[in-house]
């Protein structure tokens, strides 16, 4: 699993965030379209591209976009 | 003996909490985008004054009216509420009385949420099998608005109130109702609650507001919601449970003409539908207009199926419900 890849996938799931704003040190909870259906939608993006199931613990205690990662990659 | 549908009606509320609406009072919410996903664009609201009973005698004199069905061959009546009237006495007995049914008849509530209306046919189904019964009204009814904190708006973009009534009959219907299979798993409870209200956290009147990590209001004697939590229960058990009614029927996916879940939301639908393998086309989606109406989703996701013609064509048609609790249940429905 590669960083760029998930990044891309995360920007994807945003409508109007600029995808330059989509790092790996980027704390999603500050970004303005962040919401609790953005947050659904990244429990299904891990779902379906790395058949993950990701918690609503587990994003609650992440900070940055590289630890939703990490977190990901260390359950794939 | 074979039990059959063979007539379904509801009732939405007069007042409706249209996205305007919402907007107004949450403009940060970006409604809008919200509602695209979710797929509701109006919620319809209980009157102050307006409880689960009175909204099922305005579903079930839809239902005779429209069906110009006879109420004294009514012998059974199944009610489903998470917001009863009272405590006691049963809001089934209210109902009976309003109505002018019976006093023949046999009458209970039972509560459960999402997955009620599958419940609900299974419990009429077996009295009309074990020939106790030969016509069942099986009324859903809820009010959740009036559990929902006015601040929550995650739960008010999603909620709406809505009754559906349902007669089952041993006579020729549209539809037979098949084969069943149900779930349970207690585990899940903290995640879709009241707290208060009930005898072990009575309400309180010094409840303190709490907000959520993302803006949600809210106490303990409101509805809570851990949507995160419920969105992977789904997500897990939902595939299963369709894998097992298809078993249970001995049929294939591709046997299947339509598929009607419980209308929790269209992003969650679509996820589950991508994530089972079902083709758009064949998966209903009807709740643009009234949002997520906990038991009444499926009966009014089928009248409007039905309403399209769309049910008419079909063979077999599998309902699933899944929700609080955690409960679940799917069944075959085969059309006439």
């Amino acid at each position: 699993m590669e960083i760029n890849t998930f990044l891309q996938n995360f920007a994807d799931l945003l409508d109007d965030t600029d995808a330059t704003l989509i790092k790996q040190e980027t704390v999603f909870r500050d970004l303005e379209e962040w919401d609790s259906l953005t947050a659904l939608s990244l429990i299904a993006m891990a779902d379906e591209e790395y058949s993950v199931k990701l918690t609503g613990d587990d994003i609650k205690s992440s900070n940055s976009l590289n630890d939703i990662f990490e977190i990901i990659k260390n359950k794939g | 003996m074979k039990a059959n549908i063979k007539a379904i009606s509801y009732y939405l509320p007069e007042s409706v909490l249209t996205n305007d609406l919402i907007n107004q009072e949450f403009p940060e919410w970006g409604i809008e985008k919200i509602s695209a996903k979710t797929g509701i664009n109006a919620r319809h609201i209980s009157a102050k004054d307006e409880f689960s009973s009175d909204m099922a005698v305005k579903a079930a004199e839809k239902l005779f009216a429209e069906h110009n069905i006879d109420k004294s061959e009514i012998d059974f009546l199944l009610f489903c509420t998470q917001s009863p009237d009272y405590f006691l006495p049963t809001t089934a007995c209210i109902i009976q009385e309003k109505l002018g049914l019976e006093t023949t008849i046999g009458a209970l509530d039972f509560n459960l949420g999402c997955s009620g209306f599958v419940y609900g046919l299974s419990l009429a189904k077996g009295l009309i099998a074990g020939e106790m019964a030969k016509n069942v009204l099986l009324i859903t009814s809820e009010t959740y608005s009036k559990f929902i904190h006015p601040k929550d708006k995650s739960n008010k973009t999603i909620f709406g109130d809505a009754a559906a009534a349902t007669l089952i009959s041993s006579e020729k219907g549209f539809c037979t109702l098949g084969n069943f299979v149900f779930g349970t798993d207690g585990k899940g409870a903290e995640n879709l609650i009241v707290k208060q209200g009930g005898m072990r956290f009575p309400v309180s009147d010094k409840n303190e507001d709490i907000v959520d990590e993302f803006g949600n209001v809210r106490n303990d004697k409101n509805l809570f919601m851990n949507g995160t939590e419920i969105f992977n229960f789904t997500g897990e058990f939902v595939p299963q449970l369709t894998e097992a009614i298809l078993e249970k029927s001995n049929l294939a996916k591709e046997d299947i003409d339509l598929f009607v879940f419980h209308q929790a939301n269209k992003y969650m639908l679509n996820h589950l539908r991508k994530k089972i393998k079902i083709p758009e086309e064949k998966f209903f989606i009807a709740m643009e207009e009234c949002g997520n109406t906990v038991s009444s989703t499926i009966p009014i996701a089928l009248y409007e199926a039905q309403k399209q013609g769309k049910v008419n064509n079909c063979k077999n048609v599998i309902l699933a419900g899944f929700g609080v609790g955690y409960s679940w249940a799917a069944c075959n429905l085969i059309v006439e």
